[in-house]
């Protein structure tokens, strides 16, 4: 098994077009346990961590830049950052432990294709896209459109994802990312829910999107929540038909981490919680971006 | 927060000075049982059975041999053949477990090994190692193991403990029953009766080193083992029965131990590693890999038990009625016996019967797991007299108090208790500000009590003096919970030097007399009375010596804070350094040998009070709130007796809420990784408080009871009858995971 570390992103895609079972990685948090395990031996190993654009967090006017391979722990600790996308902040807060987050990232916490990582659905209520190279130059998928199903990504075998794009938070929005472990850390998603809102001048919601993790073979949103929100206020009514609508697209499997009827359930409780939560901090980033 | 009965004054025993093993554990430089490296050492590798039940047909190890690198490959037909040699029915159990002769009767049963010069090598050889099996029918549980037609997985197993013994083999390896008064006159005589059935799942100690062993051995039949144990002297004797040779030809060496909790007393890997080592030429490692630790050591036993109690109106317990089923894994062997004995021992109740069953099932041959047996059986007592108490509207700790075991109490399980503090952990519950916090919306509370014996059996010690007047204090118990600190704090007061001027080591099989294993919380009981024996053997010694040196008798020499003084005073005094820098011209080196076999074990108790929050719409449970109040006899080292009172409580609230073992339906386990299987992480956890009670125990020096195990018998019942509190919903079956939690909410809705 060999080991390289290239410094650009053309050297790296040119290595992956050439070692047809090359493997990228960032943190290797994955990738490290699935070797271990013998569940994969690529023959090449290409370390995308000192890609200088793969590991930057910046913003400009229009939108937020994250390095595929950027450790999550940067993003947690970057306050402007947390401030603006507090869910997407929480949520890459929750993968693994501290010393994980010095290494995990969200490229790798995607191509991973784990139904339950905790930053896809978070990054896919703030529609977060990724850009993506490969041997004839860059592409812009939404991160949505990236897993396919557990552990399948629509990438090339050739590509990988340089970075993510997330425009700015609007005033009047907030976002929100919760999951349920057995325990309070160091666990696997049984469910997790994102939600962000915008409200209108008035207070009522103008735009919500609630999207849902480790329910079914990939993260799914919840249409049908997202159109009771938009146009009222997050009162009784609207809350359950919220949790109904949640629960109603859940396609999960029962395994020794939870059954179909508690994931169905608890989808509900979460989506209802984290629109709460969203909204709660809409209505405090009000004009201000 | 200690409640002392009386305060002797001691100067050493009850500090907390820092732990003498601390420094080399935070900087990594302990060695651990797989941190040895020795010259030319070979790296070993287990084959294990992919079924739970299976007949070994035929095992092809040619293509794994000539593999490169691989120096060994050994399987059961390596070992001696224990059944034709007429031994021991529990010896052939061990053997048949180390390595499976005919038959697998668990996923993960060893059936080869093999060593190799690298890790990689051995890996791939255990890969090409070519068993082929004919897959038999396998039970899983009590209820599958006790069906009528289940399959057998000892044809010749006929259930001991039944008169007359039955015809027909079965999986139920014997019965026990325990009796006394007349059962339907006591439930006569009760105004309210509770009957309820509860499960529990198999648990695993969770330590966090996995089993780990070097051996290196000669070509005069001779060879040196390495590992992590709880008992070098026992890992010693069951190699050499597995081995077929004398126990004088091992010497065993501790490792540093990353807990054990009861799982490690038991062998696995060591005659294994000496095989190897024998057939290569060479020292061999074998370590285990998590699911290896998981799949074929530990756990303790899951179970069905069903219990029915009566009280009267004033809370007085009239009969007890309790029907247990305990699985023993692949072997007879259950804690089913000391479940037993202790599930109802913290009461005084008149009528009882006390019943059962130790049942094998294809699961790993289950292991000792502190205070063995009795914490399923107090979760299924301790849930019926909360229900009672809640019936007759009577407070969790005054109906405790109003059956509570005293001294002169004839104990359940035959014996009448001499003094014990049962009554005073109540007490400290009851008087402590836990017991009347205010509780938040979802919250509620919990008491639970626990006994266990605790153990004494054999031990010994060497205590040397050095020629500047510091001592070493040696002993064959490994340390798993602080005995070196207990042993040091001990001798000091005894020699009356600073507990810095000494040093407790583990020494090996061959430099320290015999110990029994580390385990039934009896280090700091038997051989701390050891280490106190060696030292007033050394103290008499001494008092001689000053005599000689002052030409005066015996009788007039008082050793007094660690120095010899003359009775009237008519001599200088001479320390422990002074007496040491001369001993060559009176009589030699210092130095005492002790052994014995323990004097009296003093039983004992633990209640506890938990707080929890449970989330309604998703089910989760948080402990917000914690207490254990538990008889230490004696706390030699509160640090540590805070910590085995803590760690009991952790291992519990585990237990309660998300550990479990997960089979699939052909008997394979489905979580073998710290991922899956759920041990607390500190953040599930609030500080777990402690009030350590001292009701000294007559029989030992310093009134020690030992303190390593009673604290993990309450919590499931705590935190159940908690969860009671706050939901109404009585919890019956272990884990109370979240899935469970919701399940039974949405049925109370319906």
């Amino acid at each position: 098994m060999k080991y390289i570390a290239p410094s650009s992103v053309e050297e790296a895609t040119s290595l992956l077009s050439t070692s047809p079972s090359a493997q990228v990685f960032a943190g290797a948090t994955d990738v490290v346990p699935q070797l271990r395990a013998g569940r994969s031996a690529p023959e090449l190993l290409v370390d995308l961590k000192k890609i200088e654009e793969l590991v930057a967090i910046a913003k400009d006017d229009d939108k937020w830049t994250v390095g595929a391979a950027a450790p999550t722990a940067n993003l947690t600790e970057d306050e402007a950052f947390s401030g603006e996308f507090p869910g997407l902040s929480e949520a890459a807060g929750l993968i693994g432990s501290d010393q994980i987050q010095n290494r995990s990232s969200l490229g790798g916490n995607l191509c991973n294709g784990s139904p339950a990582a905790d930053s896809v659905p978070a990054m896919v209520v703030n529609g977060a896209r990724a850009v993506i190279a490969g041997p004839n130059g860059t592409r812009v998928l939404d991160v949505a459109e990236v897993v396919t199903g557990p552990g399948q990504t629509s990438l090339e075998a050739d590509e990988f994802i340089v970075e993510f794009e997330l425009d700015r938070m609007p005033a009047r929005s907030g976002d929100a990312y919760l999951r349920m472990i057995p325990r309070t850390e160091m666990d696997i998603a049984v469910v997790g829910a994102g939600a962000r809102v915008t409200l209108a001048e008035d207070g009522s919601i103008e735009e919500a999107v609630v999207a849902l993790g480790a329910v079914a073979p990939t993260v799914v949103r919840v249409p049908d929540a997202e159109a009771a929100l938009v146009g009222g206020t997050a009162d009784d009514e609207t809350l359950s038909a919220v949790a109904e609508a949640a629960s109603g697209v859940c396609n999960p499997i029962d395994d020794k981490r939870g059954t179909v009827a508690y994931r169905k359930q608890v989808a509900g409780v979460l989506a209802k919680r984290a629109v709460l939560i969203a909204i709660e901090r809409a209505e405090q980033r009000n004009g201000s971006k | 927060m200690a409640i002392t009965e009386e305060n002797p004054g001691y100067k050493w025993v009850g500090t907390r000075p820092i732990r003498p093993d601390g420094l080399e554990k935070v900087t990594g430089k302990a060695q651990f049982g797989a941190d040895l490296m020795l010259p030319g050492m070979l790296f070993g590798k287990v084959v294990r059975s992919p079924h739970a039940h299976a007949r070994i047909v035929s095992i092809d190890t040619t293509a794994a041999e000539a593999m490169v690198g691989v120096k060994a490959v050994i399987t059961g037909s390596d070992f001696p053949d224990l059944a034709a040699n007429g031994a021991h029915a529990s010896d052939i159990d061990v053997a048949n477990n180390a390595i499976a002769r005919e038959k697998v009767l668990y996923e993960g049963h060893v059936v080869a090994a093999v060593a190799a010069t690298t890790r990689d090598q051995a890996e791939a050889a255990a890969k090409a190692v070519e068993v082929t099996y004919e897959i038999l029918p396998h039970v899983l549980t009590v209820d599958e193991a006790m069906a009528e037609g289940a399959p057998l997985l000892h044809e010749g197993m006929i259930t001991k403990g039944v008169d007359p013994a039955p015809e027909e083999p079965s999986n139920v390896a014997s019965k026990i029953l325990h009796e006394r008064g007349d059962l339907d006159q006591g439930f006569g005589e009760a105004d309210v009766v509770v009957e309820r059935e509860f499960t529990t799942k198999p648990v695993h100690q969770g330590y966090i080193e996995p089993h780990a062993a070097v051996a290196d051995a000669n070509s005069d039949g001779r060879a040196h083992i390495w590992c992590s144990s709880q008992g070098h002297f026992q890992m010693r004797a069951y190699s050499a029965t597995v081995l077929g040779v004398s126990p004088g030809t091992l010497k065993v060496t501790a490792a540093e131990i990353g807990g054990g909790f009861g799982g490690k007393t038991v062998i696995y890997l060591e005659p294994l590693a000496v095989r190897l080592s024998q057939r290569a030429g060479r020292p061999v490692k074998l370590v285990m890999d998590r699911d290896e630790v998981f799949r074929a050591t530990g756990p303790t036993s899951g179970t069905r038990i069903r219990v029915k109690m009566g009280v009267s109106q004033d809370g007085k317990i009239t009969a007890a009625e309790v029907w247990m089923a305990y699985e023993a894994g692949a072997y007879s062997g259950s804690p089913v016996g000391a479940a037993g004995m202790t599930a109802i021992a913290c009461y005084d109740i008149p009528n009882f019967v006390v019943e059962g069953y130790d049942v094998v099932c294809n699961k790993p041959r289950v292991a000792a797991y502190r205070a063995p047996g009795a914490p399923m059986a107090a979760f299924a007592v301790e849930s019926v007299l909360d229900d009672l108490a809640r019936d007759i509207g009577m407070d969790p700790i005054d109906i405790r108090l109003a059956n509570a075991a005293v001294e002169g109490t004839q104990a359940s399980y035959g014996p009448k208790f001499p003094r014990i503090g049962f009554v005073e952990t109540l007490e400290a519950i009851k008087d402590h500000p836990n017991y009347t916090a205010d509780l938040g919306p979802n919250q509620g509370r919990g008491v639970a009590a626990g006994f266990w014996f605790n153990a004494g059996m054999m031990s010994s010690a060497t205590v040397h003096i050095n020629e500047n007047g510091t001592a070493t204090v040696v002993t064959g118990s490994p340390d798993i919970g602080g005995s070196r600190q207990s042993m040091a704090l001990m001798a000091a007061e005894e020699l009356g030097i600073p507990y810095e001027s000494i040093k407790a080591v583990v020494a090996d099989t061959e430099t320290v007399g015999f110990n029994d294993v580390t385990g039934g919380s009896r280090v700091t009981l038997a051989t701390g009375a050891a280490v106190v024996d060696a030292c007033r053997l050394i103290v008499e010694d001494l008092r001689a010596r000053a005599a000689k040196t002052w030409d005066v008798e015996v009788d007039q020499v008082e050793w007094v804070d660690g120095q010899a003084q003359h009775v009237d005073g008519s001599q200088p005094p001479l320390s422990l350094s002074d007496l040491a820098a001369k001993s060559g011209r009176t009589g030699g080196p210092i130095s005492a040998n002790a052994s014995l076999n323990s004097r009296g074990v003093g039983a004992g108790f633990s209640t506890q009070l938990c707080d929890v929050e449970v989330d309604p719409e998703t089910g989760v449970t948080r402990v917000v709130r914690y207490l254990t109040a538990q008889d230490a006899g004696r706390a030699i080292s509160p640090d540590y007796v805070e910590g085995q009172m803590q760690g009991g409580v952790v291992q519990g609230i585990g237990w309660a809420l998300n550990e479990e073992y997960i089979h699939d339906q052909d008997g394979v386990m489905e979580n073998p990784s710290f991922l899956d299987y759920r041990i607390p992480v500190a953040s599930d956890l609030p500080m777990i408080d402690c009030a350590i009670v001292e009701v000294p125990n007559p029989a030992h020096p310093y009134g020690v009871r030992g303190v390593g195990e009673v604290g993990i018998v309450p919590p499931m019942a705590a935190v159940g009858n908690a969860i009671n509190d706050a939901i109404d919903v009585r919890m019956t079956d272990l884990p109370m995971s979240p899935v469970r939690i919701l399940e039974a909410l949405t049925e109370q809705s319906d």
